[in-house]
């Protein structure tokens, strides 16, 4: 189903790539100004933003027809795992400890979403990509780029889920 | 997205503690289609709906930005447990929280465009 979408985008002329709807959006909202990477037609990157709208309604689709609403059935070692650091076992899609009103409504919940997302923000276009962008398009093209972004990935990755991660929780 | 769970946190603590092959599964599928595909693509020099040729912009050579910049977004994935894309796919699904932290991405992206003179590329 990705590759599928990812071909549909190639045949329309199109490559895919989601973080760079950030850039997209900062260049919408006048911030050329100020950094010279915003400084594009980014109206021509409506196509994306639109991808940003379906997306958006995919996840009200799923949850609205298709959901079960059954918690996500991780494995027993990650639950292990997780209930080490005070993560409950899955109940729904996402934690409450994270994305529940208490949890955004603390200092420290508040946090975690902004540095999260910042990061994200951040290192997906100093690495010129995100998932879509590198870990499927430009290893679909056997790009060594992207392999390198990727292991990047997973190093960062690594770092939070056993380092960082437990000095939160 | 939302029926693989790929959009889910718990999936993300999983994957990065390679405890399912769940993630892998899915990525690995997508990747190894897109493989296929785009040697196809390239050996039959298939074309886009107008015309042109289909072409595959080769990243810019560098090590330090992608080592670098992918450790920063992997931080960041292991810790909100989603990329740009399942950020939203989430905020569609009534997570609203996941809001803050799309909106901090696009802060971030700001602060990339802002400060990317001085970082080693």
């Amino acid at each position: 189903m990705i590759a599928a979408i990812m071909f549909f985008l190639l045949f329309f002329g199109q490559s895919f790539g989601f973080s760079s709807n950030l850039r997209t959006i900062c260049a919408a909202a006048g911030l050329a100004k100020s950094a010279k990477i915003f400084d594009f037609n980014w109206k021509s990157q409506m196509w994306n933003l639109v991808f940003l709208v379906g997306a958006i309604l995919g996840g009200f689709i799923s949850r609205e027809f298709l959901s079960t609403d059954a918690p996500v059935l991780i494995s027993e070692a990650t639950i292990q795992d997780l209930s080490k650091m005070g993560i409950a076992a899955p109940d729904a899609l996402q934690p409450a400890e994270l994305f529940g009103l208490d949890a955004v409504l603390s200092l420290k919940g508040f946090l975690v979403l902004a540095f999260g997302g910042l990061m994200v923000g951040f290192g997906s276009r100093y690495a010129g990509g995100c998932t879509s962008g590198h870990a499927i398009s430009g290893l679909s093209d056997l790009q060594i780029q992207s392999l390198i972004a990727v292991a990047g990935f997973f190093i960062g990755g690594l770092l939070m889920t056993y380092f960082v991660l437990p000095l939160i929780f | 997205m939302t029926k693989s769970e790929a959009v889910s946190w718990y999936r993300i603590q999983e994957m990065f503690r390679f405890q399912a092959f769940h993630m892998f599964g899915i990525i690995g599928t997508a990747v190894t289609l897109g493989v296929v595909g785009v040697a196809l693509i390239k050996k039959f020099r298939i074309r886009d709906y107008q015309g042109n040729p289909i072409v595959f912009s080769p990243k810019e050579k560098s090590v330090a930005r992608y080592l670098i910049g992918g450790s920063i977004f992997g931080l960041g994935w292991a810790l909100s447990g989603a990329c740009p894309g399942p950020m939203v796919v989430n905020i569609g699904y009534g997570y609203w929280a996941m809001a803050i932290v799309f909106f901090f991405a696009i802060v971030g992206t700001y602060f990339y465009g802002l400060i990317k003179h001085k970082l080693p590329h």
